[in-house]
């Protein structure tokens, strides 16, 4: 059979020469513009995309199913690797169902805390999506500049956390350690750096000609589909839905701080650019407000008599001489080290079921450490009465539930995780239908699809 | 609407349609028989005061090994609700038998059903009755069984699967 010249550079098939013929176009999974593991596989008619599949599941790593293996707090590392450029909210997320499930209220300042972390997280979050579909469109300045803010914000919570971003923060009842010393000023720091930034990438992208035609009318979702496919988060408030999990079913201490939610009118891909741009001002706006709101105030570590290497008290807790060793005051650092026992009951929940004892009780004396292993051995633990819950927090992407079923035992029956930008993704074949091929690249980069959470 | 009334007008409407119905931690539930859940979720919809305008989730859990239901009904299909316009939530079980595991599809009402019950069928293996393309979604095509199943073990391994060389 003679071959013409379009089969030799399109492949078999493609033209027999009786007018035109799709053409089927494999995007990923591994493709310098996919960030994440994902294929859609792309039907042209010449440059425009007729139908699309999306093709999700590259990075499924059995999330649900090995938070059944584990006791409750077991999940927690796990929850971290969902969405990975905010884990601090998907930990605190989890561990506020547990305590839903539970009936136990989180501490004041905890709440405070969960809140402050979070809004981080989401800062950091919107940082990275516009910085790297701003990359995607040939602006690679805003992307240099906009990881340069994020690494302020995530030195930030390595500080609070001890990590970047396996941060595995939070614990059923509380969280793992207190702010840092200095912590309000740091962040003042941070956030000055950060107001800059975003200052000058909204010199350097909002009015800007090319980015404009790339984002302006591209991606479009009708605020009725925008419902139907359940999409929530910048996406919906940026075709006009003033839903805000934050706003709409308070949670931690949302109700106690001021802020707007930035809406935008035509859900296209540049409205979700400046939703992202207003939620990140009004994000650092809540940090401020909490860090001045925040109960306990600073913790002022004034102790009187010995005080003792924190390592050797409890290498001597361990050789049995615990006698006297409650009297002794130790200075753990409320970070990393441990927790001293004042700081602990100012973040944790007071109840003996939940939440490990501090140090100082475990190794000095026999009632913490029976509590201590009373919650580590297998089959105790934090046991839920019978139930479910579903408790959904606003994640960075829009509503990220978790739905927990409980049998009694001291390991979760069921984690069901509904993942923020799982609606978007089953809507995108809908979004880049009728539109050129290179629009797929901004419209997929506006929906900020994180494959951790996407394929669990 | 709170969530109590909610349950009430279900009630109300649906009679034996809906099988139970609870509140536990401030989650209202409401227990649907399979041949009614498309006409509750119907009106749950398009009722003006009901208003459940967003399918929030759809999932499925396995009962084989909850203490005390170990002869009920194996699965449940567990939907969330929620209404913008009246910010209340509400959640619909149906439960299914193992040897028939069917539920009619909610793609007609919400098309993000498709791909929620897509992984459910991948994961539990519950079909969904006039789903327009019921793929696996999370695993290949290749995998066998269901792996959210209390029966699936969870260190069992299948041969990876690549392209043929």
């Amino acid at each position: 059979m003679e071959r013409t010249r379009r089969e030799i550079y399109l492949g078999e098939g493609s033209g027999t020469g009786s007018g035109s013929q799709h053409l089927y176009v494999n995007m990923g999974p591994s493709h310098p513009a996919m960030h994440g593991v994902i294929r859609i596989v792309a039907e042209l008619d010449g440059e425009t995309v007729v139908k699309a599949d999306v093709e999700i599941g590259y990075l499924h790593r059995a999330f649900e199913k090995e938070c059944e293996v584990g006791p409750y707090n077991n999940a927690i590392p796990f929850t971290d690797r969902l969405n990975y450029v905010s884990p601090l909210i998907n930990n605190f997320g989890y561990a506020s169902c547990v305590e839903k499930l539970l009936g136990i209220d989180v501490t004041e300042r905890c709440q405070y805390l969960r809140v402050i972390m979070s809004e981080i997280s989401r800062v950091c979050d919107h940082l990275t999506c516009i910085g790297a579909s701003a990359m995607e469109l040939g602006a690679f300045t805003v992307f240099l500049y906009m990881i340069k803010a994020r690494e302020y914000l995530w030195e930030l919570v390595e500080d609070v956390t001890g990590a970047r971003l396996t941060i595995s923060y939070a614990r059923v009842g509380g969280v793992k350690a207190d702010l840092s010393e200095g912590f309000a000023l740091k962040v003042r720091k941070a956030f000055k750096e950060t107001r800059q930034v975003l200052e000058e990438v909204h010199k350097l992208l909002t009015g800007n000609r090319i980015f404009m035609d790339r984002m302006v009318g591209v991606g479009a979702l009708s605020r009725e589909e925008t419902i139907a496919y359940a999409i929530t988060g910048p996406l919906l408030r940026a075709a006009g839905v003033p839903y805000d999990v934050r706003r709409a079913q308070p949670y931690w201490a949302y109700d106690r701080v001021e802020f707007e939610i930035p809406t935008g009118r035509n859900g296209d891909n540049y409205d979700r650019y400046l939703v992202r741009i207003a939620e990140m001002e009004q994000s650092m706006r809540i940090v401020e407000q909490a860090l001045e709101a925040i109960p306990g105030g600073p913790i002022n570590v004034d102790w009187e008599g010995r005080a003792i290497d924190p390592a050797s008290y409890i290498d001597r807790g361990k050789q049995g001489k615990t006698e006297g060793l409650l009297l002794i005051p130790i200075t753990l650092s409320p970070n990393l080290a441990g927790l001293e026992k004042p700081v602990h009951q100012m973040v944790n929940v007071a109840d003996k079921r939940v939440v490990l004892p501090p140090k100082e009780e475990t190794y000095g004396s026999i009632e913490g450490l029976m509590n201590h292993f009373m919650l580590i051995m297998d089959g105790y633990g934090i046991r839920p009465p019978k139930g479910e819950a579903y408790f959904p927090v606003e994640g960075a992407n829009g509503e990220l539930g978790f739905y927990i079923v409980s049998d009694g035992t001291d390991r979760p029956y069921r984690v069901r995780c509904r993942p923020p930008c799982f609606p978007p993704m089953a809507a995108l074949p809908r979004m880049i239908e009728g539109e050129m091929v290179a629009d797929v690249v901004p419209t997929f980069g506006s929906i900020n699809m994180i494959a951790g959470e996407l394929d669990r | 609407m709170d969530g109590q009334a909610i349950l009430r007008r279900l009630r109300s409407t649906f009679g034996s349609g809906i099988a139970e119905t609870h509140d536990h931690r401030g989650d209202h539930t409401a227990v649907v028989e399979r041949s009614a859940i498309p006409d509750v979720l119907r009106v749950c919809r398009d009722d003006a005061d009901l208003g459940f305008d967003v399918l929030m989730d759809l999932t499925a859990v396995d009962y084989l090994k909850y203490p005390d239901r170990e002869f009920g009904p194996r699965f449940e299909v567990v939907y969330h609700l929620y209404s913008l316009s009246h910010n209340h939530r509400v959640r619909l079980k149906v439960r299914v038998e193992e040897d028939d595991a069917r539920v009619p599809s909610a793609t007609d009402l919400w098309p993000i059903a498709n791909w929620f019950e897509r992984e459910v069928w991948d994961m539990f293996g519950i079909r969904f009755d006039d789903h327009p393309d019921l793929r696996r979604l999370l695993m290949y095509e290749e995998f066998h069984g269901h792996p959210l199943r209390k029966d699936y073990p969870v260190n069992k391994r299948q041969p990876l699967i690549g392209p043929k060389v």
